[in-house]
């Protein structure tokens, strides 16, 4: 029986010449990633173990970017017992303010992961890597503790869902419109446990930062992992970003799916989901008026160069709307040079919006741009749960960095052709 | 092993947000995390509960975050189970792995009402609402779960097991 490129991956990192879906396996891990709200949950976890240290020091990383620069004291009690740990254990990849960026944006930059890698991440979002034909997915503490330690992680191997994506993307489609779409499609249960496989020759018109983005959110439809074929765009990313060594996996020509959806990326138009699920898609001419007070762009999910190109590109020359808020995060160090050298951050500013260092911030109800009771918010995120960027009656609605963009100089949710 | 106790019901989709929201994540000692546990969803929760008390929900419970706070939370407000239709993949994980019992059962998730008094016997998946006397046939769970439940978590078993 033939085999899904996740199933490819799985079965070579357990030594088995194929797995089907339902297998249980216990893999070998290329890497395993914590931040600084799990890693504290893992160490304490890991040090009940009867084990005298890491697997593997250079195949773990541990990156602090939730609550940093340390929010208040309690944060910076976690970072230092991610810190000691990390000094301890001498851990290659650790990365705190001054060298840090959103995880997930951070380890592909940094060339920590490649296509047929088989990674671990006590972060649910770590389904990103997808987009670089490695699998990739989140697990709890108590996992990452287990996988630092041993090496390994068990998996019950997925069934998958095939997402054919044909045709060039309409105007304004990015990778964002796209998964929002999908997950508006099939709603947040509708790959529970399976994987997400992207094919199709609409692929090719995504850069590799709509397709990080859309990896990014295949936990919003419940999926255990979003993967993309590699192309020459992958290889190149990979080239330019890492030493490691890679490897290709394709799916077999009679792979089993439970499920086939073809998405035509030429008939998409910008999406925004409504408060309080990102299944409650609409499309731009559907919104209707909806006055906002904060407009966020960056996370994990839209923080990247492509990203603050195109919210600059729409921001240039304009003011955002009085009584707006804007808060742009670059996601990593490096983008946030970048985009300074561009001259982006000098657009944002001018605009009026106000550039932070990276951090995870406000997408999680973090720090650095918290909503109040009543207030609505455009962001570039990946979740608009129930008080999920503050008070439990404030709203998130999640969209591009082109709409969100648009947004913030309309004041309400907003075409980029409106502005 | 067994569970009885009350139930608190909710809906589709609780995610890990309103499980424990992200301002109470920089204490994840699990006592202080009880006291915010579902605060978001049902503000009286963590002062209503009592030990054996069981959560019904329906279709995807713990979406979301990857956080083993939510588990843990629950776990330590004292509550003995959670059923529902689905759940989501890394709170399953989680859950299991710290020793929280979960089963699914579609049936239960929709019938059980909040307040009734519910038994589920962990060896054969048998759920009984003892206030409207209805049986429901859950998922049983395998040994080597129960072993993780009744050594408190995955860690303790991995431990036990090496010795
Ligand atoms: S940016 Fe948001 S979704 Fe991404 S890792 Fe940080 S908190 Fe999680």
């Amino acid at each position: 029986m033939g085999m899904t490129m996740t199933q490819k991956i799985l079965a070579a990192h357990c030594g088995l010449s194929e797995v089907k879906a339902g297998d249980l396996i216990e893999a070998n891990l290329d890497l395993v990633l914590g931040n600084d709200v799990t890693s504290p949950v893992a160490i304490g976890e890991m040090k009940k173990m009867k084990v005298d240290g890491v697997f593997d020091k250079d195949k773990i990383a541990i990156v602090l970017d939730h609550f940093t620069p340390n929010k208040d004291i309690k944060s910076a009690e976690l970072c230092a017992c991610a810190k000691k740990f990390s000094t301890e254990q001498d851990i290659t990849n650790f990365f705190e303010t001054g060298e840090v960026g959103i995880e997930h944006a951070l380890l592909p930059e940094k060339g920590l992961v490649v296509a047929g890698d088989l990674v671990i991440g006590a972060d649910s979002h770590t389904c990103t890597y997808g987009a670089l034909g490695a699998f990739s997915t989140g697990v709890g503490s108590t996992d990452m503790a287990a996988g630092m330690a041993t090496g390994k992680a068990w998996f019950k191997v997925p069934a998958a869902i095939k997402f054919n994506l044909i045709n060039k993307p309409a105007k304004w489609i990015s990778g964002k419109d796209i998964i929002l779409h999908i997950i508006g499609l099939i709603g947040v249960d509708g790959a529970l446990y399976k994987s997400m496989e992207f094919v199709g020759d609409g692929i090719s018109y995504l850069t590799m930062d709509d397709r990080l983005a859309m990896a990014n959110m295949a936990i919003e439809a419940g999926g255990k992992n979003g993967i993309f074929p590699v192309d020459e765009v992958t290889i190149e990313y990979i080239k330019s970003h890492s030493k490691k060594n890679y490897k290709i996996y394709e799916a077999d020509e009679d792979a089993v799916y439970d499920e086939e959806y073809t998405i035509d990326l030429s008939t998409l138009k910008p999406t925004v989901a409504f408060p309080h699920l990102p299944e409650n898609t609409r499309t731009i001419d559907e919104v209707g008026e909806v006055n906002i007070d904060q407009v966020v762009i960056g996370s994990c999910t839209n923080g990247r160069m492509d990203d603050l190109r195109i919210a600059a590109s729409i921001m240039k020359g304009k003011r955002v709307k009085k009584g707006v808020r804007c808060i742009v995060i670059p996601a990593t160090q490096r983008i946030y040079l970048e985009a300074m050298e561009e001259g982006l951050l000098k657009t944002f500013i001018e605009a009026g919006a106000a550039v932070s260092t990276p951090t995870c911030g406000p997408c999680l109800g973090g720090h650095m741009g918290i909503l109040a009771e009543g207030e609505k918010a455009v962001a570039t995120t990946n979740r608009n749960f129930v008080g999920r960027m503050g008070h439990v009656k404030s709203e998130v609605y999640l969209a591009s960095p082109a709409v969100a963009a648009a947004s913030a100089i309309a004041g309400k949710i907003a075409s980029p052709d409106e502005v | 092993m067994e569970a009885l106790g009350k139930v608190f019901k909710y809906g589709d989709n609780v995610d890990t947000d309103v499980i424990i929201p992200a301002r109470y994540l920089n204490a994840p000692d699990p006592s202080e995390l009880a006291k915010h546990c579902m605060e978001d969803i049902d503000a009286s929760f963590a002062t209503n509960v009592n030990k054996g008390d069981i959560i019904v929900a329906t279709k995807n419970f713990g979406c979301g975050s990857s956080r083993e706070h939510a588990p843990i939370s629950i776990k330590a407000s004292g509550v003995s189970c959670v059923i529902a239709e689905t759940f989501a993949r890394i709170f399953y994980r989680n859950a299991i792995n710290i020793g929280l019992p979960i089963i699914e059962c579609k049936e239960a998730s929709e019938k059980i009402n909040a307040g009734d008094e519910v038994h589920i016997d962990f060896d054969t998946g048998i759920i009984t609402d003892k206030t409207t006397g209805e049986t429901f046939q859950g998922q049983a769970f395998p040994e080597f779960m129960q072993k993780i439940i009744r050594a408190e978590g995955l860690i303790n078993y991995i431990n036990s097991k090496e010795n």
